[in-house]
């Protein structure tokens, strides 16, 4: 159904606004073919004569997230006003990275073998591993990080459940009767109740954050830690990441992709200060007031990778730390340099993390994220 | 009726939110009106206390139309949001069978299509919204969607895409005009895209100064023009000190009425630090506008509201 106002807007107006929309797709905004259609029709309606009307009827049919308001804002700008051309072709490149790890993972002969359990040089592969697994990420060589990596993808990440508030029939006796069932098993014999069935609560996955220092200081690990948290997001439900440099980045929907290669590339040119300088305090408070405190810590297990040098302010991150304490579940810290031979926490930041802490684990090998991994579905405390 | 010719304009809309205490600005408007004009749902996200619920209240009255809300949890499910039978009064009506002795000689097809008739179901607020008794649409408020599960938006998108809701003892029921939908979120976790691609989206901001005033002076009558100017710049202010839950419209009525309450015409460090509890949720918060200072933030609240 066409109205009037919208096929008159037709013949003027809809090449440019299905124009705008694929700029916006150029520059990174979801559109479906379905958006498109609704701008048009909401032009329609409200008529294309002023900037707001056809502003604010992108914006309410185009924007589904308050991050892509700023992006909207900048399309509109250069498609509509014809301002700042050149900021839509910078927004519209994907920046290609070359990440080594990827381009390692396809000259490393033995991938294949992988998938072949019977294959002759499993034993010798098996040991290799088993030496590798131990071994400080920083001291691998990037065919080395590229088999971690690979092995990643076999992490068990079993979830830590809870008590959810919804009702689930079970077969126990409970103190919650299921009348629903009662009812129908009363049916069946001529409306006696003579069974009796319960209900109990559900149990449903915590949610896991991850927030991944990305800074200079990390560098050699950061890349195999992403590895990490992308089999967590692919491994279970519930599972957020975040990138924290100078500024703050959520990845998690960057690294839902299932190939992690995919997910590396769609996930490196987010950080966009990958390797540079680390406000720790600053990102964890960034952290608690656009997600953790909102809502996404709550009940949850939070575990921050990082070396704890901080640029920043200590005492900040020890108050972000300790209002992220109080909501959370548990609160952990996985720190790379903890294994080495002597380490104190002596960086100024880590020092003062540590009281707020619930565990405080290391995270330099393999082998040490295989420990976090069971840790986290640990459900015995 | 009313709802079926709707608003002719975004100018109209904003004209008839104001007739009902509501200062909308474009942006608000527009989604109202498209949602109006295109039967979609409208997605309202934004901080705490910017005035997200009130769309709805305010629409329900403005289109006189009822207003059902579904307030959502953790754990909601189509029990509580669609249609429950009342298992207790059906144990009730099969032990009144058996007594009577009416259980032995009705076939227990028969007993079984007693037991689900209209009188024993209860009504939940989407049924409610869909199947309306005097075929009017309603508004239909589905507040806080983000601490339902992800499970439970999964059936609501069903239920919102064709708002047809089936019960398989008693039929399909068929909206004959869509409710308006509302639905709010505070944002804390994302809602997922498909739900919101069905539906109209906009991000609720703070209003800007002049417009708090207006709303200030709109939703707490009692007040006089320079204390609600005066309000409306502290809270503003604060709004700007980096605190963990910066004040909505909400606090600055509450305090506009809790000032007005205390007798002050005017703000003045005394009654600030008196009152500051209605406007600051957090103790780190009260610290932080401590550590500001309240003698300049009254001094530059006056400067900018004007003193009376």
């Amino acid at each position: 159904m066409i109205e009037p106002a919208v096929a008159e807007f037709v013949d003027h107006g809809e090449r440019l606004a299905v124009g705008f929309c694929r700029a916006l797709r150029v520059a990174g905004l979801r559109v479906p073919p379905s958006d498109t259609i609704r701008y048009v029709e909401a032009l329609g309606l409200v008529g294309a004569e002023s900037r707001s009307s056809v502003y604010w009827a992108g914006r309410t049919t185009l924007v589904h997230r308050p991050e892509d308001i700023g992006l909207y804002d900048r399309i509109f700008a250069s498609y509509w006003e014809q301002r700042a051309a050149e900021s839509v072709s910078i927004e519209g490149t994907p920046q290609p990275i070359v990440l080594a790890l990827d381009t390692d993972d396809e000259d490393v002969p033995e991938g294949d073998d992988e998938t072949d359990p019977d294959g002759d040089i499993q034993p010798v592969r098996f040991s290799r591993a088993e030496i590798l697994t131990e071994k400080d990420f920083a001291d691998c060589t990037p065919e080395e990080l590229a088999e971690l990596t690979r092995l990643m993808s076999r992490l068990r990440f079993t979830t830590h459940h809870r008590r959810s508030r919804r009702m689930i029939p079970t077969k126990r006796r409970t103190d919650r009767p299921d009348l629903a069932r009662t009812v129908r098993w009363a049916l069946r014999h001529h409306g006696e109740p003579m069974r009796r069935a319960f209900l109990e609560q559900a149990t449903r996955p915590r949610r896991l954050v991850m927030v991944l220092d990305v800074s200079g200081s990390m560098e050699a690990y950061a890349r195999a830690l992403i590895r990490f948290a992308h089999a967590a997001v692919v491994a279970r439900s519930r599972v957020e990441v975040f990138a924290l440099g100078t500024r703050l980045t959520r990845l998690t929907r960057q690294l839902s992709s299932r190939d992690p290669d995919e997910a590396m590339r769609t996930a490196m040119p987010k950080v966009r200060d990958w390797a540079g300088g680390t406000r720790l305090g600053q990102g964890i408070q960034e952290f608690n007031n656009e997600w953790g405190i909102r809502g996404m810590a709550r009940g949850g297990i939070v575990v921050i990778l990082s070396d704890g040098w901080d640029r920043g302010d200590p005492s900040l991150l020890g108050s972000e730390l300790e209002r992220l304490h109080r909501v959370t579940e548990e609160l952990i810290w996985v720190n790379p340099l903890k294994a080495t031979p002597g380490y104190a926490p002596l960086a100024a930041g880590m020092a003062a993390a540590l009281p707020h802490l619930d565990r405080f684990v290391e995270g330099h090998s393999y082998a040490s994220l295989e420990h976090l991994a069971a840790l986290l579905a640990d459900t015995s405390r | 009726m009313e709802t079926h010719t709707g608003p002719k304009s975004v100018e109209e809309v904003k004209a008839r939110l104001a007739d009902h205490d509501y200062l909308a600005d474009d942006g608000l408007a527009t989604s109202v009106y498209l949602a109006i004009s295109l039967r979609r749902p409208l997605f309202l996200e934004g901080e705490a206390g910017v005035g997200k619920t009130e769309v709805a209240k305010v629409l329900s009255r403005w289109l006189g139309a009822e207003l059902i809300r579904l307030q959502c949890y953790e754990g909601i499910d189509a029990n509580q949001a669609v249609y429950e039978w009342d298992y207790a009064r059906q144990l009730l009506h099969l032990r009144t069978a058996e007594a009577t002795g009416i259980a032995d000689s009705t076939a227990a097809s028969k007993l079984e299509a007693e037991l689900y008739q209209p009188r024993f179901l209860i009504r939940r607020p989407l049924l409610e919204a869909i199947d309306r008794p005097d075929g009017r649409p309603a508004v239909l408020l589905i507040d806080e969607i983000d601490r339902a599960d992800d499970e439970f938006e999964a059936f609501l998108l069903e239920a919102l895409s064709d708002y047809t809701i089936t019960i398989p003892e008693l039929g399909t029921f068929t909206a004959k005009v869509p409710p308006l939908v509302v639905l709010t979120s505070n944002r804390t976790r994302d809602v997922h895209d498909a739900l919101k691609r069905r539906c109209l989206y906009h991000w609720v901001e703070h209003p800007s100064f002049d417009r708090e005033v207006e709303i200030v002076k709109l939703r707490a009558p009692g007040v006089s023009e320079p204390l609600a100017r005066q309000v409306a710049a502290a809270t503003e202010a604060m709004r700007g000190f980096g605190l963990y839950k910066p004040p909505g419209v909400a606090e600055s009525i509450d305090w506009a009425l809790s000032l007005a309450a205390l007798g002050r015409d005017r703000i003045d460090e005394q009654s600030v630090a008196a009152t500051l509890g209605t406007v600051l949720k957090y103790r780190e918060d009260l610290e932080r506008v401590n550590q500001h200072g309240i003698p300049d933030l009254v001094r530059n609240a006056l400067l900018r509201g004007g003193a009376a």
